[in-house]
């Protein structure tokens, strides 16, 4: 069954077309990629999945409910978590408190002006950090965390309201290359245990190969390939895209570094 | 149609001295990105430089425009001084350091223009030449507003050759829209700082020198002008010369007319316009997104409890106060009600501000709103007192409803100042509605019960609802409410993105810091048996601005230092001459020496002491 249906996503800025009928199935439990060098338009595309972009054209569906015109925090209540390529977190809280955060506002307990936030859901937000490695951190504020750190606890804040579906924006952009293989580990495992379906961009191939069950591939806002890694290796047009187009790809992680 | 023809006229002359204060609070705005109170002070010294010189010199026609231009070069060296010794170290601090720091200034001018000009109105000299008044279609025109007419027009092409045609004009522009561009380019930012800094300032003394033959120089000039500025730059968006350009012939051409229909209205004119401009514009009539936000400041760190050891510190203190009215003098019972009811209201700025991140320059429009509503529910309506004390908070917690609805629309400078706009018109209102509000008279007679009427009984009346109320702010400080009005003020994407109704969440606290600020004012009216509009005026928002600075902004005790040193600092200056000097002077000294204020200073010493809680979760 597939959790997510895609179909004739377009958008463009002014003159320039950012996304251009985009069409793509996610199937429940699937790890799927979406890769693309920089300025490919994989964010937007994001975006318009999770509310925060209207597209000009085209359709989302989770599990058959049409996402277009839905409000993003609504969206995420029907079950959609999202990390971000540039992290996001509440920096003056410490880091278990961002995901007491996230459990307060699951739990719709956001306008409660009696209890302690920090007495709330504190065990459960400390099984999330476990699942990430984090529950050594758990008491640091978010501002001290290191880059590779703030990815990790996205993650966990992420994974609180327990989501159907994950959409993750570069998840390792900006992190050393040992921690990016850690950090797609970690989610793939996750993805396993918990069963949830994950959509996730990714600029770079290395990554994406090792974990990704299927991978989509965008150029210039439109799809050009998909397939498994092996057959996205061989395809001559994906080649094209980043070996001929090799100062593209060099140019995009040196700006990400 | 000759009528109408001169009243236009009157808007445009208007329009462009207005336009010449603004365009140079806007440049400052733009590059440094701090919004400069003090901007009025320089237009009054430019006016008062320009009767002094002109009137010494003498000289026919040079002699005048000579005055004029001399005045607003001194104010430009004025303004180096100022930005050499105060800005230049403040740059990095939140924008309320800025405006606060701008504000002392603001004092310290006008104590100096009292001791070298004296407190009377100086009637200026007619321009020379230009004395006449000459007929168009019929109506009298003054030559002098012909000439300003021009002016304005040849000021801002002047401003946009330089801006166009120079390295530094394109520096200044390029400043504007991408500050750390600017950095990564390696221009010297400090001297850039300055130039725009000294140009604005000369440019707001042209504005001022040039008025001296239209209107007495006052000590008033300052800050009856910069409200109206502050709407000009906001209306055409922060940064933008052409912006305040037309702004300004839009408030004083709407303005020019609107009196002819309805004569109270040029009070809050403006600040109707600049609510409607804000609401369908939210950056101005020319700004850019991402122009409302002063430089970014450091991460606050976690709230943290305080231990059981201060605790116990804390309530001893709370019961120090409530046995104190046995000890001490009536007097000083008096007082301690003034510290209190500073203490609520400084707390629910903070609240909104501190918290929630969303800085306000009106707070005082919901503590006289408390305060007149409950002033009214006894004047007019006849209830006892306690009714009153309810209808107090519930008005003021209505008005925050309504007017935040708005606010929360917007962000950073762009929010400040639309609470700015709602004080304003609630200051209007009140006012000139004379009939119901007392106008300038204000409401007497808005004593206690018979039973409260005793200052020690009313001490024990303010002292449960003050104390009550900050002990009910810092709870929900730490509940959930709270803490999500702090993670939308961190990352409001972050908030949206953990489900949070953003300004559904804003609005709610805009709303309660309101009622509580009103509640604050409730108890307020009923110590002083009176009230008056200037309960609602720029001068209470700015006190409340800095009892937060001073005790600290980052933390959830600092408005309560603040407000118990600013009341009694206040006390015990405003004896003095030259009060407002000292005061000024104080605050550039907190500013500068201590931006963690009070209680910044107090929590180094309670960790020193082992008081505060390290321990992580
Ligand atoms: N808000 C926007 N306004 C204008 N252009 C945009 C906007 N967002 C993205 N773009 C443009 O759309 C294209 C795709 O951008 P993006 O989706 O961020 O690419 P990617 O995430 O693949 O690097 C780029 O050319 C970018 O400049
Ligand atoms: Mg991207």
């Amino acid at each position: 069954m597939n959790v997510l249906e895609v179909r004739g996503l377009t958008k463009s800025f002014g003159g320039l077309v950012a996304v251009e009928d985009v069409s793509f199935d996610l199937a429940a439990g699937e790890f799927l990629a979406l890769i693309g060098p920089n300025g490919a338009g994989k964010t937007t595309c994001f975006n318009m999945v999770n509310g925060y972009l209207r597209p000009d054209r085209g359709s989302v569906e989770l599990e058959g409910r049409e996402l277009i015109g839905i409000k993003p925090r609504r969206i995420v209540r029907m079950g959609v978590g999202r990390t971000f390529q540039i992290t996001r977190t509440f920096l003056s809280m410490t880091v278990l408190e961002n995901v007491q955060m996230a459990l307060i506002s699951h739990h719709r307990r956001m306008y409660d002006i009696f209890s302690r936030a920090t007495r709330l859901y504190r065990d459960e937000a400390m099984a999330l950090l476990e699942l990430v490695s984090m529950q050594e951190q758990a008491g640091r504020a978010c501002s001290e965390l290191a880059y590779g750190d703030l990815k990790r606890l996205e993650l966990a804040i992420a994974l609180a309201p327990d989501p159907a579906l994950l959409l993750m924006d570069e998840p390792t952009a900006g992190m050393a290359p040992s921690e990016r293989v850690a950090l797609m580990e970690l989610t793939a495992q996750i993805v396993a245990e918990r069963g949830v379906s994950v959509l996730f961009t990714e600029h770079d191939m290395d990554v994406v190969f090792a974990h990704a069950h299927r991978i989509l591939v965008l150029n210039r806002g439109a799809l050009i390939a998909e397939g498994t890694g092996d057959e996205i290796r061989e395809n001559a047009l994906v080649q094209e895209v980043y070996l001929g187009g090799g100062t593209v790809f060099a140019a995009a992680e040196a700006r990400d570094a | 149609m000759g009528f109408y023809v001169a009243q236009l006229l009157t808007g445009l002359a208007n329009a462009s001295s207005l336009f010449l204060i603004a365009c140079g609070l806007s440049i400052i705005f733009g590059v440094t990105r701090i919004v400069n109170f003090a901007h009025g002070s320089f237009y009054m010294v430019g006016a008062y430089l320009a009767y002094t010189i002109v009137t010494t010199l003498d000289g026919g026609i040079f002699g005048f425009w000579f005055g004029v231009v001399v005045a607003a070069v001194i104010v430009g060296l004025l303004g180096l001084l100022v930005e050499v010794t105060i800005l230049r170290r403040i740059y990095h601090a939140p924008e309320l350091f800025q405006l606060v720091a701008t504000f002392g200034v603001v004092l310290i001018i006008q104590d100096a223009a009292l001791a070298i000009w004296g407190a009377e109105d100086l009637l200026g000299p007619r321009a020379p030449g230009l004395d006449r008044a000459v007929r168009i279609m019929g109506e009298p025109i003054p030559e002098y507003d012909l000439a300003l007419i021009l002016i304005g027009p040849l000021v801002l092409a002047g401003i946009w050759l330089v801006f166009h045609r120079t390295r530094w004009g394109v520096l200044v522009r390029a400043a504007t829209q991408d500050r750390e561009m600017v950095g990564a380019l390696g221009v010297n930012q400090a001297w850039l700082f300055s130039a725009a800094f000294v140009l604005g300032a000369a440019l707001a003394g042209l504005g001022g020198a040039l008025q001296i033959p239209r209107e007495a120089v006052s000590l008033q000039m300052d800050l009856s002008v910069i409200g109206d500025a502050f709407v000009v730059v906001v209306i055409g968006g922060m940064g933008s010369v052409a912006g305040a350009f037309v702004a300004a012939v839009l408030i004083s051409v709407l303005n020019a007319f609107a009196i002819l229909i309805f004569p109270q209205i040029s009070i809050v004119l403006p600040f109707i316009v600049m609510a409607i401009v804000l609401i369908v514009r939210p950056y101005g009539l020319f700004g850019k997104e991402g122009s409302e936000h002063g430089a970014p400041s450091e991460p606050e760190q976690p709230l943290r409890l305080l231990s059981s050891r201060a605790t116990i510190v804390v309530m001893a203190l709370v019961f120090a106060l409530a046995a104190s009215p046995a000890v001490v003098s009536d007097f000083t019972t008096i007082l301690l009600v003034d510290v209190m009811v500073a203490t609520l209201f400084a707390v629910s700025l903070h609240f909104m501000m501190g918290l929630g991140g969303m800085v306000s320059f009106g707070h005082a429009a919901y503590f006289g709103v408390g305060a007149y509503a409950a002033a009214m529910a006894v004047k007019f309506a006849g209830l006892p007192m306690i009714p009153a004390m309810l209808i107090g908070p519930l008005g003021a917690a209505a008005a925050a409803l309504f007017f935040g609805w708005f606010c929360v629309r917007l962000s950073g400078v762009y929010l400040a100042m639309l609470t700015l706009a709602a004080a304003q018109i609630l200051w209007g209102v009140t006012f000139q509605w004379q009939d119901f509000t007392g106008g300038d008279d204000g409401i007497l007679g808005v004593w206690p019960a018979k039973w409260a009427s005793s200052d020690r009984v009313y001490f024990y009346i303010a002292f449960v609802l003050c104390v009550g109320g900050i002990w009910f702010l810092r709870r929900v400080a730490h509940s959930p409410f709270g803490y999500g009005l702090r993670g939308i003020r961190d990352s409001d994407v972050r908030a949206e993105a953990i489900g949070m109704d953003v300004k559904f969440h804003q609005w709610m606290g805009f709303a309660l810091a309101g009622g509580f600020a009103g509640l604050a004012g409730v108890v307020f009216a009923f110590s002083k048996g009176s009230v008056f509009p200037d309960v609602l005026g720029i001068g209470q928002s700015v006190d409340g601005l800095i009892m937060v600075l001073l005790g600290g902004i980052h933390a959830l005790a600092g408005p309560i230092f603040g407000a118990g040193v600013f009341v009694l600092i206040e006390d015990w200056v405003s004896r003095l001459d030259y009060w407002r000097f000292i005061f000024g002077a104080i605050i550039l000294v907190v500013v500068l020496l201590a931006p963690d204020g009070v209680a910044g200073g107090v929590d180094r010493l309670l960790r020193a002491v082992g008081l505060r809680r390290e321990e992580r979760a």
